[in-house]
């Protein structure tokens, strides 16, 4: 495989207002490199998802976002808490966020749904106390 | 539909991309969940939502949602108009309800959801 154009990201967890903020650049980076408008909206929605739980689940992280000439690769790393039940976080309507996050718009539980359904293929990796890397990938032929 | 049209029925103050009021909208999205909002794609679709905060102005910007109606007399602060003004969508403010603003725009033609194929 030829060699990837990376774009990185660090996303503040202290900051939900700042939440997405990557997701956006990455949009219009995208854009720039004249991606399909589909394609484009698949990748931010699914980085968009898993930038706001990097906020409210594990206080930040980082973000990659991979262009090969084939795919795109999305690898959100966090040091937070883990998920225990990756099965359940799965589920449509799962969530653990509190009424805060609820008042703010988020925790329906869609999230990680969302972002398996806009992608082509979705790993999650996590360990309790220790993190969470979640690496989404797109087919771009 | 025109967003001019979405304006008029709506009686609704605009805040910013004036420019693009002549664009069409062919969907509406009406919830205070942005998840349920980023679960279904449409085309150039409108969002109603009566939630104040950045995250609405971003989660149209990831859908390509050409308009957004701040429902129950809620106004935008200059922030988000600041953050949506680049991004050329049309942001408003209704004192209608949710419900009743839906309703307008649905009993005037809005209804069908075009899902795209994702
Ligand atoms: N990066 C993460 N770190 C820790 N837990 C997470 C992370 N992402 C998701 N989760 C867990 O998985 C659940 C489901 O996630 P999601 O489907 O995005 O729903 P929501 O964010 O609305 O709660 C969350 O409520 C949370 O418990
Ligand atoms: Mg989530």
């Amino acid at each position: 495989m030829s060699e990837a154009l990376v774009f990185h990201f660090d996303v503040d967890g202290d900051n939900f207002t700042s939440a997405g903020q990557a997701s956006v650049q990455v949009k219009k980076d995208l854009r720039q490199l004249g991606l399909p408008t589909d394609i484009i909206r698949r990748i931010s929605i699914a980085m968009y998802e898993g930038e706001i739980n990097m906020v409210i689940h594990a206080n930040g992280g980082t973000a990659d976002v991979l262009v090969y000439e084939d795919a795109i690769e999305i690898i959100l790393e966090d040091h937070g808490p883990g998920i225990a039940d990756i099965d359940k976080a799965m589920q449509e309507g799962y969530s653990t966020a509190s009424d805060t996050i609820r008042s703010l718009g988020f925790g329906a539980g869609m999230g990680l749904p969302n972002m398996k359904r806009y992608t082509d293929s979705m790993d999650i990796k996590t360990k309790l106390g220790v993190g969470t890397t979640i690496t989404m990938r797109i087919e771009l032929a | 539909m025109k967003i001019t049209t979405i304006r008029d029925l709506l009686n609704a103050e605009v805040y910013c991309n004036e420019e693009n009021l002549g664009r069409h909208v062919y969907s509406a999205c009406g919830s205070d969940m942005m998840s349920d909002v980023l679960a279904y794609v449409k085309d150039q679709a409108v969002l109603l939502t009566g939630l104040m905060n950045q995250q609405v102005i971003r989660t149209a910007e990831m859908m390509d949602m050409v308009c957004v109606v701040f429902v129950r007399s809620k106004k935008p602060s200059p922030d988000m108009i600041d953050l949506a003004e680049e991004t050329g969508i049309v942001v408003m403010a209704t004192d209608k309800t949710m419900y009743e603003a839906c309703g307008i725009l649905y009993s005037s033609g809005l209804i069908k959801e075009r899902k795209a194929n994702v």
